[in-house]
């Protein structure tokens, strides 16, 4: 079995999949890719199913050592990777040859990069998934980032190399967006009509506290209607990229490891559409909030289906 | 998208692939049964494209596949398992016991607590543990079982400032609840104690400690017994 050598591991890496369904009765959220196009399109240039297990890099990339070689994709944001010294391209098929380094450094662009391999990452599945639920410490690779020595399997392959890129259109249609398309909230009428206005015209800033579970913003606060601002919001289920408003006023947009519950009031929701963009959001980062119809959001979601669905996404 | 009732449910869109299912506007022991059953109806009788469910004190969150079903789509589904919800068995809950060391290191709330409402630490702790909580939900994190409730005399606000960090099986309160942290994470909720017990496993035979629906009593141990009975658990 072909392996990985961690040589360095970067700041947070670790092994993702597209998620965990079906356990939020226990409490338990999908995790999975937080830039789920970025991990379907790497896998898709490998000949891997979707779903595939990868490393998920975020913000500072690692080293790593391919003893038997392999064929890797490198997806999402720009780490300025290098392979044996010369640099590697993103969105494509490369042949890495036995013995050969991929070295990745911190990133030019967006928050996270995806290291595709061919026959995906090895690692024994919790509850149908490989993904890495870091908070529990469950699935993935020992239910932690990765660390220095650690050495990966990678799965059975038998498809023959064959360079494959995504398309420049493909890849001008799903990057990632900074202005995040919204529903409105479950509790959107606590909050009064200059409050969302304010909510919907104001730029907002990523803060380094932001993670997995969540990413905590700064910009003008948001109160609640007087009749609303006593507190007292029964607990309820959350969806993912829900966007709270705690005491204090400022967003907090719940990411791929979510609370399932929570007790603050939800002003809007991300699209699943736009879910992706938000897993490359660095901190500092500067975005905005736009409200959409429930048909746009819909809408917005099938036609990304669509193009990653269609023949024109990758060319040999 | 209006918001719609049915049956004694309110029907609201939370995201563009999920819908909520609210029962009541307050807790109930009715609506947390309305709860139970349609959980338990959901995942008896699973509906191709419903992915996922978040149930919680007097609302259930259904997490479905937008390239697969509507909001009304959902909604008309949960409507006719609406009609057949008191045809649902719910099984006699379980009477599930956890021993919790109070005070100490385990419990650095506990004086605070006792202060708040005028009692003496001990006072507190026979309170605390000669009370039947029901288990309403799972929720937060993995295992996280939201329990009630308190008695009026244990009502305590949560703390202004959460802890960045809560030690793994802290038993906590906050308003009417209590609850146990099953890892280590940031927490709001008044530390009373800890308990030795693992709340949530890897083992996928036995996840969680707790269920929705379990009757819980916190025994009191020691100190001693408290490591005693974490070594046995390794």
């Amino acid at each position: 079995m072909s392996t990985i050598q961690v040589l360095s591991p970067g700041l947070l890496t670790t092994v993702q999949d597209l998620g965990r369904e079906g356990f939020g009765p226990l409490g338990v959220s999908a995790s999975g890719a937080a830039d789920s196009l970025a991990l379907r399109t790497g896998n898709r240039l490998v000949s891997n199913p979707e779903n595939a297990a990868a490393m998920e890099m975020t913000l500072l990339g690692g080293t790593f050592l391919f003893p038997e070689g392999a064929v890797i994709a490198l997806t999402g944001s720009d780490f300025g990777a290098t392979l044996g010294g010369a640099p590697v391209p993103l969105w494509r098929s490369v042949e890495v040859t036995p013995g050969q380094t991929l070295r990745l450094e911190s990133t030019r662009s967006g928050a996270r990069c995806y290291l595709c391999v061919h026959g995906g990452i090895a690692v024994p599945f919790f509850l149908g998934s490989a993904s890495t639920h870091i908070l529990s410490g469950l699935g993935g690779f020992d239910g932690r980032p990765l660390r220095k020595g650690d050495v990966l399997q990678i799965g059975a392959s038998n498809a023959a190399f064959c360079p494959e890129t995504l398309t420049p259109d493909a890849l001008r249609k799903l990057s990632p967006r900074r202005t995040l398309r919204v529903t409105p909230g479950p509790q959107c009428d606590w909050f009064p009509k200059s409050e969302r206005q304010k909510f919907y015209t104001s730029p907002y800033r990523v803060l380094e506290e932001s993670n997995r579970m969540g990413l905590r913003l700064e910009g003008p606060p948001i109160a609640l209607s007087p009749e609303y601002s006593s507190g007292g919001m029964i607990t309820e289920g959350v969806s993912l990229g829900a966007i709270q408003i705690p005491e204090g006023g400022q967003p907090i947009i719940l990411f791929v490891e979510q609370q399932t519950t929570g007790g603050y009031p939800e002003i809007a929701n991300v699209i699943s559409a736009d879910v992706p963009s938000v897993g490359q959001l660095r901190p500092r980062d500067e975005i905005k909030f736009e409200l959409v119809s429930w048909e746009t959001a819909r809408s917005a979601l099938r036609e990304q289906e669509s193009i990653l669905a269609s023949n024109s996404l990758i060319s040999g | 998208m209006p918001t719609s009732v049915a049956a004694g449910a309110r029907f609201q869109p939370a995201s563009d692939q999920s819908l909520l299912v609210y029962f009541d506007e307050r807790i109930t022991l009715e609506s947390h049964g309305k709860v139970v059953r349609l959980l338990r109806l959901l995942q008896s009788e699973p509906v191709a494209g419903i992915r996922d469910l978040h149930p919680a004190y007097c609302s259930l969150l259904i997490k479905f596949d937008g390239l697969r079903l509507t909001h009304e789509d959902v909604e008309a589904i949960v409507r006719t398992y609406l009609d057949r919800l008191q045809s649902v068995p719910v099984p006699e809950p379980r009477e599930m016991e956890i021993p919790v060391c109070y005070g100490g290191d385990f419990g650095p709330d506990l004086a605070d607590v006792s202060t708040y409402h005028g009692m003496t630490p001990a006072q507190v702790i026979e309170l605390h543990s000669s009370s039947d909580y029901i288990a309403y939900f799972l929720g937060f994190v993995p295992g996280f079982a939201y329990m009630g409730e308190l008695p009026d005399a244990l009502v305590t606000p949560r703390l202004a400032v959460p802890r960045r960090s809560v030690p793994a099986g802290s038993l906590g309160i906050a308003g009417k609840q209590t609850g146990i942290y099953p890892f280590a994470t940031p927490g709001g909720w008044r530390l009373l104690g800890r308990t030795p017990i693992k709340m949530f496993r890897s083992d996928e035979t036995a996840l969680s400690f707790l269920t929705i629906g379990d009757r819980v009593r916190f025994t009191p141990i020691s100190p001693e017994q408290f490591l005693a009975l974490e070594k046995a658990q390794r």
